[in-house]
């Protein structure tokens, strides 16, 4: 009877392993590099791109694939094009558990950090990088690309998670402050060369003097936003940096409930309360509001330098509408002029692990191709992004078209080429964040703290150390800022739930149990 | 027994007019709990200023990360809820026609009017707006009173709109012809020599609904008939829920 027991309870905790398996994802093997590329098969890869609205970049990226399908007509890229990274982002954290993301996916490596906490979800490029057919400059590629030392150090650095690269840069950008030097110059002031919080603050404020009538003076117009900046998250990022203040640490680490951080936004509280500054998610898009002449200093990036200025050749608003005025394209404004920081931003792409090897290679070959000359000029020249290989940087076309800045209001759009030198002559001054899983809701919790104390103020709500304790445990909470599992490192879990200690118990005894029998069968037999 | 089934005959004709008349009572959409705003006083209101309102859904827009934006209406006015906090399971209750209590902040965002930050509960009450038609407003400075509002336009005729090329197309794929099938839709309309630019919103429309599938049937110089919700983007720019052949 008991013999019979135990095999029962033996016979369960053999299934039990295999029935809870069942719960989880499908395990992925990792990616290893075939020898040869599959030819005489065809693959059909899946592509998941950004454009900015723009009908140009769309017809880049299928110019892309139809040169790349002409080279190698056994790969078939299927494009999805989505308008905003967030919703990238959802789909490839919703098709992760099906094993249906795409094959190669423009992202943000904050976006990777999440995507690699799932078993060999995302390829690591570094041995893809090296592959003598097939990596940067190999032997066996169909076309021009790259060689490893051909992609700009910093914008590369910026892909690597730990000590793997999941990413390879494809587009960078900085942000720019777009100026009605016009208007500013009419209030009396001069724009210095680099830009100081405290002067766009100061002309801010004056701009908002009124007459009887209560039309503001610098415009004649009954609105006026003078400071407008399009993405917090990014302001809060670049003003703590060239504090040198708390952010997060590499490992995950939320620093970002500091001094300085309440210092700072008490300081924009001040101008918010004037109405003297607006963001974008509560005023709408700052181009709209400077190409309108009831903005100053708009702050967006320099990928969207085509819709600012009066001769903007991308623009949402009526022409009747628009006010002339001179644009002048500075940097973001700095608390060390000597010293100026500014962040690097721009999408990367990424290579989803697939069951079939040769699809992942077929997906990498593709990668590859976007970082050639021709798709990295044509991208580059849509917007104010700069290529990131040198190879592309330096070529004869390229710098033919720098040089042509200004020549009309399309192509070599002054202020989008003014945006674009920015950057190439800033790139050392740039800087990135540290990348981990729930970096992404920590730049998003960065900015929100900028929109909640613009909208109290606003709404007439005091903002005080009260204000500012609830804030930030509020935002702490909503943006899980405040569990353990923002770092990428283990961390200590405490101790285990009562059910689970119980649990461990009772397979420990199970498994002595067994023992006693097998042991007593044995010194049974012995005995006969 | 022939008395009796005729008594209860009666009995039930009786019963059955009471319903009726129950029934065709009509509902007060513009009646408010106390503490409520009229849609006069939430007009009158200034932007980011505190309000309460009750409405009913006419549209819904979309769900998206734990936020849902509506249309709603009571019988004087529209209000546009942008991002409601809501569950899923939520948004899928909030059918058209529900009557809901909303207290937020009205703001406006390019033009378009709105509530936000707001908290909400559903109400006893159903309502669903006629299309109210706004074709003699278009081009008037009266036009924005009807913001947000269920509208029609009648006897649109279809203009070309330039694609990628600058061919002669009658709709694009978002407003610069750079979107896909599944993106909103854009096609220009005129009326009287002015032409507009009228949008299917993907999210409140998607491409497997009649109006999408209608627009994508369109051709230049095409009289049509229009209804949807009179959205505001830095100007007019309708969203646009049905299209049928101009009366």
């Amino acid at each position: 009877m008991i013999r019979r027991i135990l095999s029962l309870l033996l016979v369960t905790l053999l299934c039990l392993p295999a029935l809870t398996g069942c719960h989880g994802a499908r395990r992925m093997d990792a990616f290893e590099i075939p020898a040869e590329f599959d030819t005489s098969r065809e693959h059909v890869i899946t592509f998941w791109a950004k454009s900015d609205t723009n009908i140009k970049q769309t017809n880049i990226y299928k110019k892309a694939i139809e040169d790349f399908q002409a080279l190698y007509p056994n790969i078939k890229v299927e494009l999805k094009i989505y308008t905003d990274y967030s919703r990238i982002y959802n789909d490839v954290i919703t098709n992760i558990p099906t094993q249906t993301t795409p094959n190669v996916c423009i992202t943000y490596p904050d976006h990777i950090a999440t995507y690699i906490t799932g078993d060999n979800t995302v390829v690591p490029l570094d041995a893809l990088f090296a592959d003598g057919k097939y990596g940067l400059g190999g032997s066996e590629l169909r076309y021009d690309g790259p060689d490893a030392d051909e992609i700009i150090p910093k914008f590369l650095e910026e892909c690597a998670i730990g000590e793997q690269h999941y990413a390879m840069p494809y587009m960078r950008s900085t942000e720019a402050c777009y100026v009605n030097k016009t208007y500013v110059e009419a209030l009396g002031y001069t724009l210095p060369e680099v830009l100081t919080w405290d002067f766009i603050f100061e002309v801010s404020e004056a701009a908002m003097a009124t007459d009887e009538e209560g039309n503001f003076k610098v415009n004649g117009q009954s609105v006026m936003i003078p400071f407008i900046y399009k993405s917090t998250d990014n302001m809060m990022i670049q003003m703590l940096r060239q504090k040198n203040a708390g952010y997060s640490t590499p490992d995950g680490d939320i620093l970002i409930f500091n001094d300085t951080t309440e210092e700072l936004l008490r300081e924009i509280a001040v101008h918010a309360e004037t109405k003297a500054f607006s963001t974008f998610k509560i005023s709408s898009y700052p181009a709209n509001f400077l190409n309108k002449g009831q903005c100053i200093f708009a702050i967006d990036s320099t990928a969207g330098a085509t819709w600012m200025g009066t001769d903007a050749p991308l623009s949402d608003i009526g022409e009747d509408d628009l006010v002339p005025f001179e644009t002048v394209v500075k940097m973001v404004p700095q608390f060390d002029p000597q010293a100026p920081q500014m962040i690097s931003q721009g999408p990367s792409v990424c290579i989803f692990n697939k069951s079939d090897p040769q699809e992942v290679l077929a997906s990498w070959l593709f990668a590859q191709y976007l970082l050639t000359n021709e798709v990295q000029i044509a991208y580059s020249q849509t917007e104010g992004y700069v290529p990131v290989t040198s190879k592309a940087q330096a070529s004869e076309v390229y710098r033919d078209y720098l040089s042509r800045a200004g020549e009309d209001n399309d192509l070599y759009y002054r202020v989008k080429m003014d945006a674009t030198q920015l950057l190439l002559a800033n790139t050392e001054n740039t800087f990135v964040t540290p990348v981990f899983n729930g970096s992404a809701s920590l730049r998003n919790a960065a900015g929100q703290m900028i929109e909640n104390v613009t909208k109290s103020i606003r709404r007439k709500e005091t903002v005080d150390d009260a204000y500012f304790e609830e804030m930030y445990r509020s935002i702490s909470s909503l943006y899980h800022l405040d569990q353990q599992s923002m770092s990428t490192e283990r961390a200590d879990l405490g101790k285990l739930p009562l059910m689970s200690q119980v649990l461990i118990g009772v397979l420990a005894t199970t498994w002595v149990l067994i023992g006693v029998y097998v042991l007593t069968g044995a010194l049974k037999k012995r005995k006969k | 027994m022939k008395r009796i089934l005729l008594v209860v005959l009666a009995a039930l004709l009786a019963l059955s007019c009471v319903a009726c008349g129950t029934k065709d009572k009509e509902e007060d959409i513009n009646k408010k709990s106390e503490g409520v705003m009229t849609y006069a006083e939430y007009e009158a209101a200034a932007l980011e200023s505190a309000v309460t309102i009750e409405a009913y859904i006419q549209a819904k827009q979309s769900w998206w990360d734990g936020k849902g934006t509506f249309y709603t209406q009571d019988g004087d006015g529209a209000y546009f809820l942008y991002e409601l906090p809501c569950t899923e399971e939520e948004y899928a209750k909030l059918a058209i026609g529900t009557k809901i209590k909303v207290s937020g902040t009205k703001t406006a965002w390019a033009g378009e009017v709105e509530i936000i930050d707001a908290t909400w509960e559903i109400l006893e009450g159903n309502y669903i707006a006629e299309a109210k038609d706004v074709t003699a407003l278009l081009g008037t400075e009266d036009l924005i009173k009807s913001q947000n509002m269920f509208v029609s336009f009648k006897g649109m005729t279809v203009e070309a709109s330039k694609d990628a090329s600058g061919a002669d197309v009658p709709y694009l794929y978002k407003w610069d012809g750079s979107g896909q099938d599944g993106d909103d839709l854009y096609f220009n309309v005129s009326l009287n020599g002015q032409t507009y630019t009228f949008t299917v919103e993907s999210y409140l429309c998607s491409k497997d609904t009649a109006v999408y599938q209608a627009v994508k049937n369109l051709k230049v110089g095409d009289k049509i008939d229009l209804e949807g919700f009179l959205y505001w983007y830095e100007g007019v720019n309708p969203h646009i829920t049905e299209v049928t052949p101009a009366a």
